[in-house]
């Protein structure tokens, strides 16, 4: 992935600053799967945040009447109020589903965020300040990426434990590090550039240029590598779910539930597995095409 | 021999075999049913097995593959029952402390060596030796061997283990106290003798395909970590004759959803059935779906140690808890496998035990909730000031379904609020016998088929004891049971005692549920409750 | 461009060192030893076995004589979990089957997404660009546990033409599924770069000369739209191999095929420290040599980049 953002754009510091946005705007609504999917994803997060309050139960609470009984009379339908049916342990799955929507969105957003801010910073700081302390810590980055994360985190939450902040961790501190790369590039061709120079002229502190001038510059791309990082985020999580590394019960994820779907496949409830599948997929297809959509929108050179 | 001449070897008396008992082949001895051409069993194990090496194997998966690759004193046999294996018999001294074994001559390796006492005299010192360090010497203390404990704690020379060979076809074992089920205990993996010669020439390579020389009714003949195991028919072996299945074959699958879809794609002739599947599974495929109960009981304990949570020392919140769970639904919903209901710790499966009539078991579920609401309200809990707790369990799909119903029994019965916490199997144990948790679920399967093997996980010292459970009649109850004739109202009492007192919440007892090719079920030994099957006493039917 | 390669492997040494070090650490503070079983094991075995396996030792004592044994005797050591194995001998069984249908899945991915991409780029805006889109969206985000599981049930338990697991010395047979399952997200990746690197190559200056010249279309990208096409694909796949190779859990799990992702779950769930830190060298190892062939299959196809 993170090449794509490699060969994004390396003139925007060279269009002037209000216009890049407006005509990005333009060009991303012009883009009608973009489009699609900023809707989507708009529908989803609402699904999250508002859908609980459409639920008839806690998505903790076990009816017992129909554990082992799924088949037959978990099935979904709107007169029991169980409308995605129930799962295998015989809780309401709508009101799992909207759980595991709230859960796989953050970790996605989060872990996409803690990379981005870390990253963006790390990057911006070497390439600012070049020489020696840009080649030690480039050099750290190289290092770094050598290391079979994957590989880390499980043993990290194999060893101390699952919980949701270990699980953040693990996923920034894998994903900040192309992050770092891509920045840093950014900001060499953006720190010969007059406004900086004419801030560097006047005194301007460095860690304020860094932020005032650098790292606002740096937006576009980080805007459009987060937006691919969320996906690849919530993939992620999925993964350690299947493992059994995830999310703690009774808290739940998208990842998980899919997970319980698929044991299930076989067995005659089909549903367990679709509806978390579902929400799964589309909010994977509606974050690429966004993530598509605004690097085509801030990359002036594809027209 | 060369690995080319033992093949070689190994043909030609397959051949012969084969040859002399085409006739003879298509029926069985003993039943007379009519046998299948093939007699070839594939069963699937979950994880590769610890080691193939009796004096260090540790898992079931491989105490099941050295079961058929070499044979101990004793064997059991389709119903539990001591049957002789390289022993022909054995005497017992009228202390009980001295065991005397008279060994057949006529039991072979498979290099043709004669198995004799020596052996088991080489292969007992050798489990219990400082220098193999095996995880399971454990085993020799428990069989209460003169000097057992010096010996491991290398304090002792191997030689001074009570244990000697007083020609090549006797074996005289002196025991530090006496032990009812001594003789049940050589049925055991542990137990087993070594080949000298083999281990000493190829140190912990021994085990390999090629390398190993055993005394079993099978050979290994291929092993491919994490992938299969492959063992096939000892023609050396003292009872050939009688052995039917030719090749046994263990596939490691960790997933048992993929483990099931090859089971009826015709890959595997054995495999467990997933939590909750055995209903659809029996409706399907009624041949084939079996269920059988076994030596192992499941529960919550609760954690009794100083420091712990405040509320779970007082015995009336432990037995609420333990009231409000309904065990019906558990094993009739959530497992759906031929479980049972359990009230007491011990299984009613166990050998000469009378399951005692608990006052627990015999309300109904709304008599328990009932009580255990009271008995809440009592102990000074209620909706303004609920009780907080945690449930941890080991990471499976089945201890999460049962802990997510327990603590939702708890949550619409008693208000009670359980956080649930799965761990990794190696974390769990360090957290458990830590005493770092509050209540944590466990399992316990019999070592020997006696009431004992588990009630003792109720004595104060016992090392088993992870709730940290100190009663001062519960010890003196059991001391007593080992050296009394009837201990039956004995365990009956501690039973009592663990109902009143509530350590432990006895959640249900297993079962074995399997999915297994219809042509083997028959020869499946579903009464040995201990599980302890040998492949030579298997067979497939022709259809 | 040699002093280039020289650099980098001087790097990787002290990679390969902080990375045997850390893994070190992380084994050596984890609770729950190797040893550890349901049963409470009396302390003079335990005693017994720590002396065994030398972890009685102390910690920069037990580290230095991993270290000089990894780096002078390329020893890895014995299995804690299972004693009449060495870890060299688990790399030795597991990696073969890992490689052997990860670099399967790596040309079925590079080969299938290649196309599909160029074909969608060609026909921009059309109903294959559109096609070639959805399904390489949809192989992305199907995860592989959810795709093992269907698989199994339409070729083993449907259709009865593949087996549904094990490896069986690599027979044709056993490496399909495993290979699909694995290669397609990759795959799927693959066809999403090559597609939008096409789109801009064509829009170029040269290659609207090229059209312009009158050249025919096969010619000018086979030619020349091509290469320059491949270079963010070429980028990509050091990192997708790797991941390939470390993504086998899922496969190795779902299909039991043996490789080394089910050994280092299975060693990291059973604390099996010497075979974890084994098979995380390897692929650190491995991660390394894939970044750097890649650089320079790189350089090698771009004549701009100098070193």
């Amino acid at each position: 992935m993170s090449m794509q953002t490699d060969t994004a754009p390396a003139q925007m510091g060279e269009i002037q600053g209000r216009s890049l946005w407006a005509d990005a705007r333009t060009r991303f609504f012009r883009n009608k799967a973009a489009v699609a999917g900023l809707i989507v994803l708009i529908l989803v997060s609402l699904f999250a945040i508002f859908g609980g309050y459409f639920a008839k139960f806690e998505p903790d609470y076990v009816d017992f009447s129909l554990m082992g009984a799924q088949a037959y009379r978990g099935v979904p339908s709107i007169e029991t109020g169980h409308y995605f049916g129930v799962d295998i342990d015989g809780r309401d799955l709508y009101a799992r589903t909207v759980q595991g929507t709230r859960i796989s969105l953050l970790v996605g957003i989060v872990g996409a965020m803690v990379a981005v801010i870390v990253g963006t910073l790390y990057g911006a700081l070497a390439g600012y300040v070049g020489g020696r302390t840009d080649g030690i810590m480039m050099r750290t980055v190289d290092i770094l990426m050598s290391i079979p994360f994957m590989f880390v985190l499980i043993l990290m939450l194999v060893i101390f434990g699952r919980s949701i902040f270990m699980l953040f961790l693990g996923i920034g501190l894998i994903s900040w590090l192309s992050m770092a790369r891509i920045a840093r590039g950014q900001t060499l061709s953006i720190k010969n550039k007059e406004f900086v120079e004419a801030a560097v002229a006047i005194g301007v502190p460095r860690m304020t240029i860094i932020l005032r001038h650098i790292v606002p510059n740096l937006l576009g791309i980080v805007i459009v590598y987060a937006t691919l990082l969320v996906p690849e985020m919530i993939i992620f999580e999925s993964f350690i779910s299947y493992l059994g590394l995830g999310i703690q019960e009774p808290n739940t994820s998208l990842g998980a539930l899919i997970n319980g779907g698929t044991e299930q496949m076989n067995n005659g409830t089909l549903w367990m597995l679709f509806f978390p599948l579902f929400f799964f997929l589309i909010t994977l297809f509606a974050f690429f095409f966004v993530g598509d959509g605004l690097r085509d929108a801030l990359d002036p050179k594809d027209r | 021999m060369s690995i080319k001449m033992t093949l070689k070897a190994s043909t030609a008396a397959l051949l012969v075999l084969t040859g002399g008992m085409a006739y003879a082949q298509a029926t069985h001895p003993v039943t007379g049913e009519a046998l299948a051409d093939v007699q070839e069993f594939t069963y699937r194990v979950l994880d590769e097995h610890s080691s193939t090496d009796p004096g260090l194997v540790e898992d079931v998966s491989g105490s099941e593959i050295i079961r058929d690759l070499f044979e101990g004193l004793m064997n059991q046999d389709a119903d539990g029952n001591l049957v002789p294996g390289v022993a022909t018999g054995y005497t017992v001294s009228d202390d009980k402390m001295t065991y005397t074994f008279s060994l057949r001559d006529d039991a072979k390796w498979s290099n043709g060596d004669p198995v004799t006492a020596n052996d088991f005299v080489y292969a007992w010192r050798r489990a219990a030796s400082p220098e193999l360090a095996s995880p399971y010497s454990w085993y020799m203390s428990l069989m209460s061997i003169e000097n057992v404990d010096a010996v491991i704690g290398g304090e002792a020379p191997l030689e001074d283990l009570g244990v000697e060979a007083t020609d090549d076809h006797t074996l005289v074992v002196h025991l530090s106290q006496p032990l009812p089920y001594f003789a049940q205990m050589v049925t055991h993996s542990t137990t087993f003798p070594v080949h000298q010669a083999t281990v000493e020439a190829h140190g912990t390579e021994w085990t390999k395909p090629g390398n190993i020389v055993s005394n079993g009714a099978y050979v290994l003949t291929e092993h491919v970590p994490q992938e299969r195991s492959v063992r096939e028919r000892n023609p050396m072996y003292w009872d050939n004759d009688n052995t039917i299945i030719e090749k046994v074959t263990a596939l490691v699958i960790n997933d048992e959803n993929n483990a099931l879809t090859r089971f009826l794609a015709g890959e595997l002739d054995r495999t467990e059935v997933p939590a909750g599947q055995f209903p659809r599974l029996q409706e399907e495929h009624p041949n084939e779906a079996i269920s059988f109960p076994s030596l192992c009981s499941y529960y919550y304990m609760f954690n009794l140690r100083d420091g712990a949570p405040e509320a779970l020392q007082d015995p009336r919140v432990r037995k609420a808890l333990s009231l409000a769970i309904n065990r019906d639904v558990i094993v009739d919903n959530v497992l759906a496998g031929g479980q049972t209901a359990a009230y007491t710790f011990t299984p009613g499966a166990t050998a000469s035990f009378t399951v005692p009539d608990v006052p627990t078991a015999s309300m109904t579920q709304d008599e328990r909730n009932a009580m255990a609401q009271e008995l809440m309200a009592e102990a000074g809990y209620g909706p303004d000031n609920p009780l907080s707790t945690s449930i941890v369990y080991n990471t499976s799909d089945a201890h999460r379904s049962i802990a997510v119903a327990v603590s939702q029994m708890w949550k619409q019965t008693l208000g009670v609020e359980a956080e649930l916490a799965n761990m990794e199997w190696q974390t769990f144990l360090e957290a458990r016998s830590n005493g770092d948790f509050q209540i944590a679920r466990g399992g316990w399967c019999g070592d020997y088929n006696e009431a004992s093997t588990f009630l003792d996980l109720m004595q104060s010292e016992s090392g088993y004891n992870d709730s940290k459970f100190v009663s001062a009649e519960v010890d003196s109850l059991l001391a007593e049971a080992k050296t009394s004739d009837d201990p039956n109202p004995l365990y009956t009492r501690v039973e009592e005692i663990i109902d009143a007192e509530a350590p432990i919440a006895p959640i249900y007892h297993y079962a074995n549920v399997y999915m297994m090719d219809e042509n083997l079920v028959g020869s499946w030994p579903v009464q040995n409750v201990q599980q302890n099957w040998y492949s030579k006493d298997l067979y497939f039917t022709a259809n | 461009m040699y002093s280039y390669i020289v650099r980098r492997l001087a790097v990787a040494i002290p990679t390969i060192l902080i990375l045997i070090v850390l893994s070190f650490f992380l084994m050596y503070l984890a609770p729950g030893g190797p040893f550890n079983s349901e049963r409470p094991i009396p302390p003079e075995v335990m005693a017994n076995i720590e002396a065994k396996y030398g972890l009685d030792q102390p910690m920069w004592k037990q580290m230095l004589d991993y270290v000089t044994g990894v780096v002078f005797r390329f020893d890895f050591g014995p299995s804690f979990q299972y004693t009449d194995r060495t870890v060299n001998e688990v790399i030795a069984q597991g990696f073969p089957v890992t490689l052997t249908y990860g670099l399967w899945s790596a040309l079925f991915a590079v080969v299938v997404g290649v196309a599909l991409g160029v074909a969608a780029a060609i026909k921009h805006n059309t109903a294959v660009d559109y096609t070639a889109v959805g399904i390489s969206i949809g192989a992305q985000a199907l995860p592989n546990f959810v795709m093992a599981p269907i698989l199994l049930l339409i070729f083993t338990l449907g259709l009865g033409w593949l087996p549904g697991g094990g490896w069986n010395g690599g027979q044709w047979n056993y490496v399909i599924m495993p290979v699909i399952a694995l290669s397609t997200s990759y795959m799927a990746s693959i066809a999403r770069i090559t597609r939008s690197s096409m789109l801009e190559v064509l829009n170029s200056n040269f290659i609207r000369t090229a059209k312009a010249k009158g050249l025919p279309m096969r010619r000018v990208i086979l030619r020349h739209a091509l290469k320059p096409t491949l270079l963010p694909v070429i980028s990509y796949l050091g990192p997708a191999v790797v991941g390939m190779i470390t993504g086998s859990v899922v496969v190795d799990i779902a299909f039991s095929t043996g490789g080394i992702g089910q050994f280092f779950v299975n060693s990291a769930f059973n604390r099996d420290y010497s075979v974890i830190m084994g098979i995380t060298i390897l692929v650190g190892v491995l991660t390394i040599t894939f970044n750097l062939l890649v650089d320079i299959l790189y350089a090698w196809i771009d004549p701009k980049i100098r070193y």
